[in-house]
């Protein structure tokens, strides 16, 4: 203020500004009460996340139509013949249902190297839901390495699009924290989540690989993938945490691929010669079952596996698949 | 229709095709991805980086073959790429004009007079070129710490991906850079620098500026006087955007061709035109003889001070690994213009331009950090090679990188060698089973690889008090239904052992398909055990991708680090003896 103004200063100027500035006070006051927190900060200080609990997608069962077991080199012909023998895709989608097929797109690698599902096989069942009705087909993955080219150097990106299907990378918002009842080690833990939320079924789509760590991957394995932030620190209890996998993700169907089994170097392989052809696939309703036959095409006997038993005992499916009378085929 | 706007459309249009060329250099099949585009186009252009790589390694790298249009066109026509082609001459052109249209004209005419310290970029320039001069001192390529198209091309990548995260269209999850405040830090200061004087960057201190005021210095056209006499009402000098005086002895070095003086000249005294200004014109650069000895002996001189450190020698930095394909150090130095391009194009993110760790020298050149981003380098990749517009980073293939094929002689290209930490790794440490690494080694045979050992963990020699069939009770507690996770097993003394199958505070059971020789008996002291599968690594198979450094669980210090020994393009930096 200058001095020129000084001199005209009069009551009425006063008053104005002492009019602003209680009205000022008054603001900082105001604002003070609203935000005083007499507490200070709890121990744990980050919000409680809300959580998500993934749908069951399974589908009522059919007593000898559980599982079955297809010969053949050719994926989409030995696919299509072992859905059908289960009672054929409309079984499982329904007319504008909204179907998520889940490959394990885990590696950047070529689908010759046998380290993710083979696209032919994913493209098939993409055309099979699609001509069984359904509205939409999500493929999806939460890769190890980065997930763009993981989908598009396993040919999967570009098979499942042709196939009519909507690719989905999964994003930070698509993730959303889970705990699941009787579990031990998921707890309050981040999953892939939002591409399943609003889906009608769930089909996996997983090869059979050779795994230091817990034996063999298989279609248990396979939801691993669900798993977000550091997913890696359950290698310390992988049984448990493979058993808790099963009983967290309750699919429509799983389709173990045994075409070609990577029987060393596994999971991620990077050599032919790390591949045996089996000329199997299998295709379960039970995927604790599709595993204890799979496991043979290893070389290994379900009680090599324990997360089988675990998830026996926690009743995802049972390891006996000779009880579910498996139907066979050839094509 | 009017020069100046022919010279806007021109600035938008390069600007416009310079953040294209920036969105195209993602990894992809797609028309917006990177498929054929010229992205490393302005950067071809730019003299200073053929000159720079001339300087040091004595050829023209063919892609750097445009930069001679750019020369044929500056020494014809001046400063033209300043005006009409720089992306970063045009954003300091917009952000000038927009914060000082609504000075006074006065003002504005003050702003754009000529200063001395216009000088500065010179001396920038020769200090810059000295130090890339002499071989027999040690030559360094440090023109890219201040060359305004690297400089443009490293920031607005970064920038692109601060926008992208709340879009996620370059890339499926948000992208991090450890050097990234500094280049956003330096782009910005020169940014709002248009504030206080418009094109600060170009009058005082870009290289490239000086470098194309010396090539224009016989320019046939200039900007000049058709008449000796005029009113002397400065208007010439209000949108000038050199700073180079037109309303008296113009400074051809400094005009950089914006035409505003041109337009402005309401007596159309201003033209563009063969014969030099009527009213006297200055083409030389104002470099003083003091000014150029300095530069030149401080480009001389620091290379050998940078260099005391001895970071090319026997003091060389473990963690910069360098991309593959990447040259020998000395020779990439050489090259690496720091525009991060590599960065960029990177797939996993893995790239990142370096900080000082690595000597002066590393600063902003692309040193691999396996703790950012989505995965290690990609065994399948060879991207940053064939971005890389000087060949810092030879654009291999991916047989060469491999070792297949023609190159299997040779072998494969490591980056360095992966290197446990036995106190940190779980399994060695901790007694705790993981093998994270192992799952997640590319190759094949993976070069990570475990042995079995069954160790007896703490307290974990107890006393049988009772045994019914497979449950054996104990009269020690134990933690409950911790042990029944498939890793634990029951010993007893004669090395047999079978997997625990459930346990409580007191018993064990066992897989009933386990037969043991002799059934422990009450009083006996067994043994739990957890199988542990110990990684090793073995060195001859291990490439120093990462990825396993990049997967290790044991987040904060990872208990396998990829470390440079062992790479292949460094003779000097070998581990093992080669027969």
């Amino acid at each position: 203020m200058t001095e020129q103004n000084d001199k005209n200063f009069g009551r009425r100027q006063f008053l104005t500004r002492t009019g602003k500035a209680g009205i000022s006070i008054a603001a900082a006051g105001t604002a003070s009460c609203l935000l005083y927190d007499a507490k200070g900060p709890p121990r744990q200080a980050v919000k409680a996340e809300e959580l998500v609990t993934l749908p069951d997608f399974s589908v009522p069962t059919v007593t000898g139509q559980t599982m079955s077991i297809i010969e053949g080199s050719d994926r989409k012909q030995t696919v299509t013949k072992a859905i059908e023998l289960l009672g054929g895709m409309e079984r499982f989608v329904k007319q504008g249902e909204t179907v998520a097929i889940k490959p394990n797109v885990a590696f950047a690698r070529p689908p010759m190297l046998g380290a993710t599902a083979h696209p032919e096989l994913v493209a098939a069942v993409v055309e099979l839901c699609r001509k069984a009705g359904a509205k939409l087909v999500y493929v999806t993955d939460n890769p190890i390495d980065a997930s763009a080219s993981c989908f598009t150097l396993s040919g999967i990106r570009k098979a499942a699009s042709a196939a009519g299907a909507r690719v989905i990378l999964p994003k930070a918002h698509h993730f959303k924290h889970t705990t699941l009842a009787d579990g031990k080690l998921i707890k309050n833990w981040p999953i892939f989540f939002g591409p399943f939320a609003r889906v009608d079924k769930l089909i996996g789509i997983s090869p059979v690989k050779h795994h230091a760590r817990a034996g063999a991957s298989m279609s248990m394995k396979n939801w691993y993938g669900l798993l977000g932030g550091r997913r890696n620190i359950f290698h310390q209890d992988i049984n448990t945490i493979i058993a808790e996998l099963s009983m967290m993700v309750k699919p429509t169907l799983v389709i173990l691929d045994g075409t070609e089994v990577m029987v060393t170097n596994g999971p991620t392989g990077g050599s032919i010669s790390d591949l045996k052809r089996e000329n199997t696939l299998i295709a379960s309703c039970d995927m604790v079952a599709a595993d204890s036959f799979g496991c043979s095409l290893l070389g290994l006997k379900p009680a090599d596996l324990p997360y089988l038993a675990k998830a026996q005992i926690a009743g995802a499916g049972t390891t006996s698949y000779g009880e579910l009378k498996p139907i066979l085929g050839t094509v | 229709m009017k020069i100046v706007t022919v010279r806007r459309i021109s600035q938008v249009f390069f600007f416009s095709l310079f953040v294209w060329f920036c969105i195209v250099a993602t990894i992809g099949e797609k028309v917006w991805q990177i498929r054929g585009w010229p992205v490393n186009w302005f950067l071809q252009l730019d003299p200073l980086v053929a000159i720079g790589t001339i300087l040091t390694t004595h050829t023209l790298y063919w892609p750097l073959l445009w930069a001679l249009v750019t020369v044929v066109l500056t020494i014809i026509f001046g400063r033209f790429f300043c005006s009409w082609v720089c992306p970063f001459g045009s954003l300091h052109h917009f952000v000038g004009f927009l914060g000082n249209r609504k000075k006074k004209l006065a003002r504005k005419i003050q702003l754009n007079k000529y200063r001395k310290a216009q000088c500065i970029k010179y001396f920038i320039l020769i200090f810059f070129l000295f130090m890339a001069a002499f071989p027999s001192i040690g030559v360094t390529l440090q023109t890219g710490l201040l060359d305004p198209i690297p400089l443009v091309t490293r920031s607005f990548q970064l920038l692109l991906s601060i926008t992208d995260r709340s879009v996620n269209f370059v890339s499926a999850t948000p992208r991090f850079y450890e050097a990234g405040w500094l280049i956003l830090l330096i782009f910005f200061t020169a940014v709002l620098f248009n504030l206080i004087i418009p094109r600060f960057y170009c009058r005082f201190i870009c290289p490239l500026g000086a470098l194309f005021a010396i090539l224009g210095r016989f320019a046939i056209w200039r900007i000049g006087k058709n008449q000796s006499e005029c009113t002397d009402c400065k208007l010439c000098e209000r949108s000038c955007e050199g700073g180079c005086e037109p309303s008296g002895n113009i400074r051809i070095s400094e005009c950089v061709l914006c035409f505003n003086c041109r337009q402005d000249c309401k007596d159309e005294i201003i033209s563009y035109q063969t014969r030099p200004s009527l009213a006297g014109e200055i083409t030389n650069p104002d470099i003083s003889r003091r000014g150029f000895v300095l530069s030149l002996a401080g480009g001389v001189f620091v290379v050998p001070a940078v260099r005391l450190s001895n970071k090319l020698g026997s003091n060389w930095y473990h963690r910069v690994i360098r991309p593959p394909g990447a040259l020998p150090e000395k020779e990439f130095l050489k090259r690496c213009i720091k525009c991060g391009q590599c960065m960029r194009v990177c797939p996993t993110n893995v790239i990142q331009l370096g900080g000082i760790e690595g000597g002066l020298e590393n600063l902003w050149t692309p040193v691999l950090n396996n703790r950012i981003g989505s995965s290690g380098c990609q065994l399948n990749c060879v991207a940053c090679g064939q971005v890389c517009p000087t060949s810092a980073i030879r654009p291999i293939t991916l047989s060469e990188k491999l070792g297949t094929d023609e190159f299997a002689d040779v072998g494969p290209i490591k980056l360095g060698t992966a290197f446990f930490d036995r106190n940190r790794c779980l399994p060695w440490a901790m007694d705790k089973p993981c093998i994270v690494c192992e799952e997640n080694c590319p190759l094949s045979p993976k070069a990570i690889y475990t042995r079995e050992e069954f160790i007896t963990i703490r307290d974990g020699i107890v006393t049988v008090t009772k045994v019914v069939d497979n449950t054996i009770e104990l009269e020690t507690a134990i933690a409950s239904d911790k042990f029944a996770t498939g890793d634990y097993y029951f010993a007893v003394e004669d090395g047999a052992r079978a997997q625990i199958t459930a346990n409580t505070e007191n018993t064990i059971t066992i897989s009933p398909d386990e037969k043991f020789e002799k059934i422990p008996a009450a009083g006996d002291k067994i043994e739990i055990q957890v199988r542990l599968q110990r990684p090793y690594v073995d060195i001859e198979k291990c490439t120093g991708c990462g990825v396993c450094e990049h997967e290790c669980p044991v987040s904060g210090k990872k208990a396998i680090r990829v470390s440079a020994e062992g790479e292949t393009r460094s003779a000097d930096r070998t581990l093992l003896l080669k027969r």
